[in-house]
């Protein structure tokens, strides 16, 4: 029986990839273990391994080919006696099945590599189909609208503000020659050079600490943790000194940085690699905390984030990094911080989330316009300062609210909005207030218990039902 | 009285004096009724150490300082009034009453802060070094720390950047022998500090404190070096001659350590090197010590006269521009309790 040889996935997030190069033709013989082809995703290059012996029968899908999807047959493997004929390939590629991605990598041998000696510059980095969003009125009407990815507008966004002013830079681990650990630095070292784009050693304590003194002596960092999950390393500067010094000294002096980088679950990394850190930071005056969910906010904001003179907390995901969606061809695209954005309009129910909450929101309309409830959502943007009069005047106009965020539940961001929104509209509400947070527990591995630990769109719904007593 | 013109080692002793007579009145804030904190750490034996590393440094050079970090501002030309009322918590301290005696600041003099948490002022030093070479910009940043701190890790991430990078930078550890109440030898195996910087690739340098001129001379040396790219490191051994804090009688250590370790003073030991060679009178001395005196007598009077900041000042300054300030505590209780419209 010919063997197809399938588009291995190498992390559970990767839906697709490009083919970057075939290492052997139709017709050569291989034995297990051969390296035959290289497939490049947002993270890493990876070597697609022969798991049998045989003969490449036919190649399905030719080297440079961009966004392949996981499962996708890109080969045929030949045993002995069979022709490449008897392999007819499929019409349509299998989808990849969420549930199984790694065994898949397992079974085509797939392994990763440090991506940095691989990885050429100009790689393209594959992206999700694209999420409509609804017009943001700071967004002025008819503007040409460009899809994009959150990754690409983050990279965008740090590139603007680097060419606009001389004293932003960006440090942290990987940020220059392996062009950013999630790609979000791509080619800004061969723009800026080393000055400018710093790669630091596996030091985030340090680091921090270099930033807020860079920041009090004149520059404008920006500092990549590599994820906020290592932030936890560097707390004591991001609390103790950057975000205090302003006030200590009398206003003498502040910390003008941004802190950025994905925060929160991805999937299967584990408890201390799958944390959203959201409420923690939203706590400390001093800081600003945004958590954008849109490209185009993401573009936005991360840019006044870099003009701010405060410190920011700026979190990232690495789900939403991939995502692709319409972000304004504007020479100087820049979003006010503190506001809140209308997602959608709607008069039964307040549902309000940010950032990586948002894609369960956006999942669960569907499922509640099928059912007649005409939600109103809106997606936050910045945590702190937070916009609560937009949820205010929106709860009075619905009479119900949910929350929804990943973070854990216990002094989350949901449970000031409820406090808030009791003590300015009580006498509006219908219902009580419903908190959706991720489960109260270290965020599990195996992938049946993360699932049930984060939040889902049924939970969602099934909220929404209930204070809207449906 | 007027000190001879060019005799360096007067000014140090001048600056040592004006230190240890600043402290020294630092405890009478709550005999005259002031309301300054009780986390109160002097340096009172450890004068040597700010006065003879910040005589090295150019006023473009930059700053941050641990806990007990009076005298390295003093040092660097701060105000004494100033910093008294600051102590105090009055609106004209140097950080309008909002810093304190462990967090006290001022941009004009590269006062990058005192930071009291042990070891957290060190990794901005490196920061204001990468942006020195970054703005090409001839200036060094020195971070100065205690003993305790040589026990943090942030220390070593930071000598290991600033090595790497080639900034500079010196770290300034003041072994007061002291971490809280913990002798150095009951918190470390090997007190050799110098050994561990230049096992991250910086000059490495031990002085004894007692005599101010050696550590102006290793300082010097230290400074060019990191004005150069290669960062330093230098450890001044002298004792704290008092408790951890204000309400700290050291009961961890015996009356005749202590006696032993105050022989070791550097203001005194300047004082009689000046006398023996022949550079300043005893009379002149005796002149200089009431003029400054008179000068940290003043700090206490102003102070007491000093007002303590405005109520309404609390939210200023959380963020640098464009924040409302957040409403009171009673307004909002008022509001909430009408359930007025927002």
């Amino acid at each position: 029986m010919p063997v197809e040889i399938l588009m291995p996935a190498l992390s559970p997030t990767m839906e697709e990839g490009t083919l970057s190069k075939w290492l052997k033709n139709e017709g050569d013989k291989v034995t297990s273990g051969d390296v035959i082809a290289e497939i490049e995703t947002d993270k890493a290059t990876m070597e697609v391994e022969a798991v049998d012996e045989g003969v490449i029968g036919k190649i399905l899908v030719a080297a440079g080919t961009e966004n392949v999807k996981v499962n996708t047959a890109i080969a045929v493997l030949l045993q002995d006696g069979e022709s490449a004929d008897a392999a007819a390939p499929k019409a349509d590629a299998p989808k990849a099945d969420a549930e199984t991605p790694a065994a898949t990598a397992d079974n085509t041998g797939g392994k990763a590599r440090e991506a940095a000696a691989e990885t050429p510059v100009a790689a393209k980095v594959p992206a999700a189909p694209k999420v409509d969003v609804a017009a943001d009125p700071d967004i002025p009407a008819g503007t040409e609208m460009v899809p994009t990815t959150v990754r690409e507008a983050l990279r965008d966004a740090m590139a603007e503000e680097m060419r606009r002013d001389p004293d932003v830079f960006v440090m942290g681990e990987e940020v220059a020659e392996y062009q950013g650990a999630y790609k979000i630095t791509q080619g800004l070292l061969q723009e800026f050079g080393d000055r400018r784009v710093v790669d630091t050693p596996i030091t985030e304590h340090g680091f921090a600490g270099v930033g807020v003194g860079a920041a009090m002596a004149g520059l404008k960092p920006i500092v990549e943790f590599m994820t906020f999950n290592f932030a936890m390393q560097a707390i004591d500067q991001i609390i103790n000194s950057a975000a205090k010094t302003l006030y200590m000294s009398g206003g003498q002096m502040g910390a003008p940085i941004v802190f950025r980088g994905p925060n929160g679950a991805a999937a299967r990394v584990g408890a201390q690699h799958s944390q959203d850190y959201a409420a923690w930071y939203s706590q400390i005056p001093g800081l600003k905390v945004i958590q954008p969910y849109t490209a185009a906010d993401a573009k936005g904001l991360l840019k006044a984030a870099i003009r701010d003179p405060n410190p920011i907390i700026f979190l990232e995901n690495e789900i939403l990094y991939g995502q692709t969606f319409d972000v304004p061809k504007l020479d100087d695209f820049v979003l006010p911080i503190g506001k809140a954005r209308v997602h959608r309009k709607g008069s039964d129910v307040t549902i309000v989330s940010w950032g990586i909450g948002m894609t369960y929101v956006v999942k669960a309309l569907a499922e509640l316009e099928k059912d007649g409830i005409d939600a109103e959502v809106i997606d936050l943007r910045t945590i702190r300062p937070m916009d609560l009069p937009t949820v205010v005047e929106s709860v009075k106009k619905t009479g119900r609210l949910v929350t929804v965020e990943e973070g854990y539940p216990q002094s989350s961001v949901g449970d000031f909005i409820a406090n808030r929104v009791q003590q300015e509209a009580f006498d509006y509400l219908d219902a009580p207030v419903i908190t959706i947070a991720g489960k109260d527990v270290p965020m599990p591995y195996a992938a049946n218990l993360e699932k049930l630990a984060l939040p889902n769109v049924g939970e969602v719904v099934q909220a929404v039902k209930a204070v809207c007593y449906k | 009285m007027t000190l001879t013109a060019n005799s360096h080692l007067a000014e140090l002793y001048r600056t040592m004096r004006r230190i240890r007579t600043f402290e020294e009145r630092v405890g009478e804030l709550f005999v005259r009724g002031q309301s300054a904190g009780s986390m109160l750490h002097l340096s009172i034996g450890e004068e040597s150490s700010a006065a003879g590393v910040c005589a090295e440094m150019k006023p473009q050079d930059s700053f941050t300082t641990h806990h007990r970090g009076h005298g390295i501002f003093l040092a660097r030309g701060a105000d004494p009034k100033r910093m008294m009322a600051e102590i105090g918590g009055k609106e004209s301290g140097y950080c309008h009453g909002k810093g304190g005696s462990m967090h006290i600041a001022d941009m004009a003099l590269g006062h990058l802060g005192a930071n009291a948490i042990v070891g957290g002022g060190i990794p901005a030093v490196v920061g204001a070094g990468l942006s020195s070479k970054y703005l090409k910009q001839d200036s060094v940043s020195v971070a100065f720390f205690g003993d305790g701190a040589m026990q943090q890790g942030i220390l070593y991430e930071s000598m290991n950047m600033a090595a790497l990078w080639g900034l500079p930078v010196l770290f300034v550890c003041i072994n007061n022998q002291y971490g809280m109440g913990t002798r150095i030898d009951q918190a470390t195996r090997n007190t050799a500090f110098d050994q561990r910087a230049r096992a991250f690739g910086l000059n490495g340098v031990v002085v004894n404190g007692l005599d101010v001129e050696e550590v102006r001379d290793a300082a010097r040396w230290l400074i060019d070096e990191a004005r150069a790219g290669k960062p330093g490191f230098l450890s001044v051994e002298v004792y704290r001659f008092f408790g951890h804090a204000r309400m700290d009688k050291s009961p961890y250590r015996a009356e005749a350590e202590e006696t032993e370790g105050r022989k070791k003073d550097p203001v005194l030991f300047a004082r009689a090197k000046l006398i023996e060679s022949g550079l300043e009178s005893e009379a002149a001395l005796d002149a200089l010590d009431r003029e400054i005196a008179a000068e940290m007598d003043a700090t206490i009077d102003f102070t007491v006269e000093s007002q303590a900041p405005a109520l309404s000042s609390m939210f200023r300054d959380v963020y640098a521009v464009g924040e409302p300030e957040p409403e009171s505590v009673r307004a909002r209780i008022d509001r909430v309790l009408a359930r007025e419209i927002v």
